[in-house]
């Protein structure tokens, strides 16, 4: 196979106005990853698909990766002097694609597409009018990590039930209490469960 | 007989054709979660014009315990012993996937012997999961009984052999970073050598029973074909895309562990429909017990975990690796992320039973109602790892 450089000069001679960045992988395989910017991320994957050398007919895998807000300080000089005091570097969702060729039988490449933030700038396109493969894979995605696959068929949640809120599995997901599974709560717990019981006797007053 | 068919019942094993029909209502069916033929807990939500297929919905995730959130809560050697419950037929062959994910990420190397081991229990794996695939699928096509007592007839052999070498049928929790946890005596190498020269006649009487049977052809040749292009697309792996004709097999591909040193075919189909699938996999089963003479003829001794490995408390540097396996059901596949810790930051499944039911629904549109559990039952999956 070709190696990533040469692939990312391909693609950016195919696409025009493409933003692409390698991101090298240290552990032994080596599989490195080639960033796409989400608005050429269609063109570039239909151009990997096609084109002659390439080929990359088979989306293996597709999956998600949630990076949270990191706190970062920077130290620099003599003594490690604090130059920043520590800012917040914003978290962003991060989807992930294996592409294999069956017929030149080549791979893995890896893609990766970056959402803007994690709370309200989810949206990435769907890769399901290219391969086909992302269907169920990107509405998984869509249901535990919360990315919205603008283009996709049939988004709905495909694992948790539809009246489900939450995504679990990102990061910072906490487990919502479940006070029929601990009968006799205590400590932080109790607390809790003390304000829901009251919160449920006032629903339940409402009610009649 | 075929020709004899095709003159009395000319198009008999052609899918009817939808006719349009303006009058009337669609029926609105739910098939599942608790049925028979679902192979677990899995529903349709299916449409029908009088007894076609219009429209067909998966539904999933009524086994959901989201394995791979505890995968990132866990220490990497703590995941091993949970991979047996993805694909619960195949417990081996999902070890092998996850050490083999965790040995590229974390460069491990493999001994020998243990490279053999891991090839003769993935095979057998193999068998067992074929013969019982197709004895459910004879379940399904209404030969009530035996032909799946015939499979499991046989497959009880093989897990009395997984059960002697690591000590559970099912859940083996066999494979480690490295290499294998225990190693295998001589008796039972000679032991299983026995079980698989008595497979070759199995298979025979299977495919004699089979094989040519009238009602057998006459319920899966030309029902749910999937096309070739459709098949890559899909991203469909195993015997549900080379029945296709699509000659694509990891262990050819990528020559994990040692599958360059055995000489074996890959069985193709050319129709892609139910029959192929079914065909396919029998084939498949005969190629393995070739590959499993070979393995337990050349086996060596010598270590079965490598010196400088270490399964408890592993903690691989940081970085990432995707490694994938020719598993019974199709290419299974980890993709592991290390931030250097002893858990996983990312730790996914490409689950194989999930990305082949892809293309379900376009299996089944034409098709009698009757046909959508011939096509879904040749899928060949497991709830375990569709819903993880």
């Amino acid at each position: 196979m070709k190696t990533i450089e040469e692939i990312k000069a391909m693609i950016e001679s195919a696409v025009v106005g493409v933003q692409l960045e390698i991101v090298l992988n240290p552990s032994p395989v080596a599989q490195h990853s080639l960033v796409v910017d989400p608005a050429h991320a269609v063109a570039v994957a239909t151009y990997l698909r096609d084109a002659e050398e390439l080929q990359f007919d088979f989306l293996s895998n597709l999956t998600g990766v949630d990076w949270l807000d990191k706190k970062v300080e920077e130290t620099a000089g003599e003594g490690n002097k604090r130059v920043d005091p520590g800012h917040l570097e914003p978290g962003h969702l991060e989807v992930v694609y294996h592409l294999y060729s069956m017929a030149l039988g080549h791979g893995p490449l890896v893609l990766r597409m970056r959402t803007v933030n994690r709370a309200d700038q989810v949206t990435l396109p769907s890769l399901t009018p290219v391969w086909r493969s992302a269907e169920f894979q990107e509405r998984e995605v869509f249901d535990l990590f919360g990315v919205v696959f603008d283009g996709h068929p049939d988004l709905r949640r495909i694992l948790m039930w539809d009246e489900f809120k939450d995504h679990p599995m990102r990061r910072d997901y906490v487990e919502p209490d479940d006070f029929e599974y601990e009968p006799t709560p205590h400590d932080e717990v109790l607390k809790r469960a003390t304000e829901h019981r009251a919160e449920a006797q006032k629903e339940t007053e409402a009610a009649q | 007989m075929t020709a004899l068919l095709e003159k009395h019942l000319p198009g008999w094993n052609r899918p009817p054709e939808i006719a349009a029909d303006d009058e009337g209502e669609l029926l609105e069916v739910s098939m599942g979660p608790h049925h028979p033929s679902t192979h677990g807990v899995f529903r349709m939500d299916v449409a029908l014009d009088g007894e076609i297929v219009v429209k067909l919905k998966p539904v999933f995730g009524y086994l959901h315990r989201n394995h791979e959130k505890i995968g990132e809560s866990s220490s990497y050697l703590g995941m091993m012993p949970y991979t047996d419950r993805l694909d619960y037929f195949c417990s081996l062959t999902n070890n092998w996937a996850y050490a083999l994910t965790v040995e590229k990420l974390a460069g491990i190397a493999v001994p020998e012997r243990a490279e053999y081991l891991r090839v003769i229990l993935g095979e057998l794996t193999r068998i067992q999961n074929h013969v019982s695939s197709v004895g459910f699928l004879m379940q399904e096509m209404g030969c009530s009984g035996t032909p799946l007592m015939y499979a499991f007839r046989e497959r009880e052999k093989i897990l009395d052999l997984f059960e002697r070498l690591t000590g559970a049928r099912m859940m083996c929790n066999y494979m480690r970073f490295g290499g294998c946890r225990v190693d295998a005596t001589t008796v039972w190498l000679k032991d299983a050598q026995t079980v698989v020269a008595g497979l070759p006649g199995f298979v025979d009487e299977l495919e004699a029973l089979l094989s040519s049977n009238e009602i057998l052809m006459a319920r899966s040749q030309g029902v749910g074909v999937i096309k070739p292009e459709l098949a890559v697309n899909a991203g469909l792996s195993g015997p549900m895309l080379r029945c296709t004709g699509v000659n694509y097999d990891v262990r050819k591909v990528d020559h994990y562990g040692i599958y360059d040193r055995f000489k074996f075919g890959v069985p193709l189909g050319a129709h892609g429909d139910v029959y192929d699938r079914y065909m396919v996999r029998v084939l498949e089963v005969r190629e393995s017990i070739r590959i499993l003479e070979q393995a337990l003829h050349d086996i060596p001794d010598g270590p079965i975990v490598d010196a400088k490995a270490k399964s408890r408390g592993i903690r691989p540097k940081v970085g990432e690796a995707y490694g994938r396996i020719e598993a019974p059901k199709g290419e299974l596949g980890f993709y592991l992320i290390s931030d250097g810790t002893g858990t996983p930051y990312r730790y996914r499944v490409r689950p194989p039973s999930l990305i082949n039911l892809t293309i379900l629904e376009d299996m089944c549109l034409g098709h009698n109602v009757a046909d959508v559990i011939l096509a879904f039952g040749s899928v060949d999956i497991i709830l375990g790892e569709v819903d993880r």
